[in-house]
């Protein structure tokens, strides 16, 4: 535990100073062409945020800048759905929001409104795999596995919605979850294997 | 990324009392409206768009969702996410073309996410305009000059350009719409409008502008009309990959043909122009005359006769022209 609770600080202290260094650019840029902008708002000033989570509720106060993706992991302490990009570009972030994938980095917490499912709350309580999870394993449908979490919440949604009807369809529905490692069709299969599964 | 102030609106006036003020380009006010948020955001992220006050209109979703189908034609809410839109049997059936726009955009979770009005109100995928620290960007710091004409500019646009900025419009949707001839319905201060979808991009005389919304300025639905040619619609979209890519090359097409003889053609073209662009010198090439690969050559060099390359984007006239053709003749071939 305390050699997790490092790589956390670590992480956060970096992405802070990301941001501020990032802020300062445009403003210099801008400054010629505007007129001055009245003083930021004190980020200081928590928003209520109040989630459900995999079931359970939260009510948490968070600067309003805080997106869900970094709520879950550094304000609820689900840490299985991962920050790629953080652009929405890669889907490592991929939850479901009322049932369907959604980018959770491009997703401000204080907005959400629906219950919000991460691959923490796919397994039942007593760990027994979703059959999505468990078909992911029997496939070997991943390698380094960071992209996985979000992999299997749109698998989930593929299924769900009735797009794996084909290869095509699964890999269509499935575009926006880059897997650098190339596991693409062993998750197509996975995908195969599960469907049956979870009509059933 | 910057700090702002977190609204929620429930109702339309409240939304547009939250981000009304000034005559600023749209685009610098500072409130601006949050829905899907997935360009919002991520522009956030880059520094590159710093509002000050961010009014969340999700909570307007029940009086601006609404995907309505009738004789003169659909209404579809500001609302509606994309992903609704690909998937409604009377819009695949009737207006292909609007369906098509959708079902190649983004990634699942980008059409779950972002809606039609976020997706009409899309802003260039020009890397210098996206990111904050290249010097030289008309769009985002107007008068700097554009880095892209001298620069990367492969993905960038052939007609509707000056010396201003030469950035492409990204979206697919409003190619459908600019085709066949919507119109937007927006709320204001000073009450409610109509927009013709032709009208509501402004060119690159003023590139930070981009479109002729006010500040506070709601957009609440998209109106298309009916007509004989949206049975006979497509879209095609050449990119790069697949899927999940911007286009190169794109072009919404629909037809009234009689006997092979094209009665009316509405053309759309993306990926080539700066902003949502109406082919109109190609609509009146084929109007009148039978379809086949010759006519459609002819419209489609009529369609680029005005196109202004800046080196590395050079293909895209052939390209541009290719893509209309296959189009054309793809949509002749249907089977309404």
């Amino acid at each position: 535990m305390p050699a997790r609770s490092d790589t956390t600080l670590n992480r956060r202290a970096l992405l802070t100073g990301t941001a501020s260094g990032a802020a300062l650019l445009p403003l210099a840029a801008v400054a010629q062409n505007e007129p001055p902008r009245p003083p930021p708002p004190d980020p200081r000033q928590k928003a209520n945020v109040a989630l459900d989570i995999n079931g359970q509720h939260y009510a948490l106060a968070l600067d309003a800048r805080t997106t869900l993706l970094d709520t879950l992991r550094l304000h609820v302490g689900l840490t299985g759905s991962k920050k790629g990009c953080d652009h929405g570009q890669c889907g490592a972030c991929t939850v479901l929001i009322d049932g369907k994938t959604a980018l959770s980095c491009l997703t401000l917490a204080v907005m959400v409104r629906g219950p919000v499912t991460t691959i923490e709350g796919l397994a039942k309580p007593d760990g027994t795999l979703h059959p999505m999870q468990q078909a992911f394993i029997d496939q070997d449908a991943f390698q380094c596995g960071y992209c996985t979490p979000g992999q299997i919440l749109s698998a989930v949604a593929c299924v769900q919605s009735g797009h794996a009807a084909s290869p095509d369809s699964i890999r269509e529905f499935m575009s926006g979850n880059l897997c650098r490692c190339a596991a693409y069709p062993h998750i197509v299969a996975a995908i195969e294997q599960a469907e049956p599964a979870m009509g059933a | 990324m910057y700090p702002f102030v977190y609204r929620r609106a429930d109702a339309v006036p409240d939304a547009i009392r939250a981000a009304a003020g000034g005559n600023l380009p749209p685009t610098s006010a500072p409130a601006q409206f949050i829905a899907g948020g997935t360009q919002l955001l991520d522009l956030m992220k880059l520094g590159s768009w710093t509002p000050q006050t961010l009014v969340d209109i999700n909570g307007l979703a029940p009086s601006l969702s609404a995907i309505e189908a009738g004789p003169k034609g659909l209404r579809l809410g500001a609302l509606v996410r994309m992903s609704q839109l690909e998937t409604h049997p009377t819009v695949i059936r009737d207006y292909p073309v609007i369906a098509q726009t959708m079902a190649l955009a983004a990634s699942q979770q980008l059409r779950n996410m972002a809606t039609l009005a976020g997706n009409i109100l899309q802003r260039t995928r020009c890397q210098y305009f996206r990111e904050a620290d290249w010097p030289a960007c008309n769009k985002r710091a107007p008068g700097s000059g554009c880095a892209a004409i001298e620069g990367l500019n492969r993905k960038h646009a052939v007609l509707g350009v000056n010396d201003n900025c030469i950035a492409s419009y990204p979206g697919d949707f409003a190619q459908a719409l600019v085709a066949l001839g919507a119109e937007i319905d927006t709320a204001g201060e000073a009450g409610a409008r109509t927009i013709p979808f032709e009208q509501l991009h402004t060119g690159p005389e003023d590139p930070a502008r981009e479109t002729v919304l006010l500040p506070g300025e709601l957009i609440t639905a998209i109106r298309v009309p009916a007509g004989p040619w949206t049975r006979r619609s497509t879209y095609l979209k050449v990119r790069d990959r697949q899927s999940y890519a911007f286009g190169l090359a794109t072009a919404a097409v629909a037809l009234d043909l009689r006997d092979g003889v094209v009665q009316e053609a509405r053309i759309g073209l993306g990926g080539v122009a700066y902003k949502p662009w109406r082919a109109h010198a190609a609509e009146a090439a084929l109007r009148g005359k039978k379809l086949d690969e010759s006519t459609a050559a002819d419209a489609a060099r009529a369609a680029f006769a005005g196109a202004k390359t800046h080196g590395e984007n050079a293909f895209k006239v052939e390209l541009g022209q290719r893509t209309l053709v296959r189009a054309l003749l793809q949509a002749g071939r249907m089977e309404v």
